[in-house]
């Protein structure tokens, strides 16, 4: 058991996981019942993406994964705060 | 994936461990957002990913770009920290809607706006 073996092992096992954390997170988009439960799976799933990204970049030895997880970051967290204020007060920007 | 292969294994195991611990969290998270019956309950759920899931997997990424790149590299904290700060803040809007919306329903599972104290938020829609 090498170092390299144990690392392809964690890396692989973590981006499983990950896949089916968003595949449950997407199912309650999907099942909703309500508009801010849809809400709150979008910022799991936004999440699990950003870590999925981090992962990915570990796997692969490259930089450049980490700027993506940390736009998706932002954009996600934004994005859920938009749509949280909209579902608080019927708009956006007053 | 060549960059790996150098890693000596008293850091892999580390970064290997912190790997699974963070991933598995996640998925937890995503399991309780499917399993769980209310979305007061649901809210809680995600919230494993996005404290320890999120420290866990961006501490293994500290570590592994760290020693690939033969520096201290502190990236990950600036992800890790905006992580941990915005997330309660969307929460606490996203249920402070939830709250608000049920209310106007109707909806006897939650507590009514006279019970509650004068500090709730639904308060802004006499403004």
């Amino acid at each position: 058991m090498t170092a390299f073996t144990v690392l392809i092992w964690a890396t692989t096992y973590a981006q499983g996981a990950l896949a089916l954390a968003g595949f449950l997170a997407l199912i309650r988009i999907l099942i909703g019942p309500r508009a801010q439960d849809r809400v709150l799976a979008v910022d799991a799933f936004y999440i699990i993406a950003m870590l999925l990204f981090i992962v990915t970049g570990i796997k692969f030895g490259t930089p450049f994964f980490f700027e993506a997880a940390l736009v998706i970051g932002i954009c996600g967290f934004v994005g859920t705060v938009a749509l949280a204020k909209f579902l608080l007060r019927g708009e956006v920007i007053e | 994936m060549t960059a790996l292969e150098a890693m000596p294994l008293w850091l892999a195991l580390p970064v290997a461990a912190l790997l699974v611990v963070g991933s598995t969290l996640a998925f937890l998270g995503a399991l309780g957002l499917v399993r769980l019956t209310s979305f007061y309950e649901r809210i809680h759920a995600p919230t494993l990913g996005t404290s320890w899931g999120a420290a866990a997997i961006l501490l293994a990424s500290l570590l592994s770009y760290s020693w690939l790149q033969d520096r201290v590299i502190l990236h990950e904290i600036v992800i890790g920290v905006f992580v941990m700060i915005t997330t309660p803040v969307t929460l606490m809007v996203l249920g402070a809607a939830a709250l608000k919306r049920d209310r106007e329903e109707g909806d006897a599972t939650v507590p009514p706006r006279e019970a509650a104290s004068g500090h709730e938020p639904d308060h802004v829609e006499t403004q």
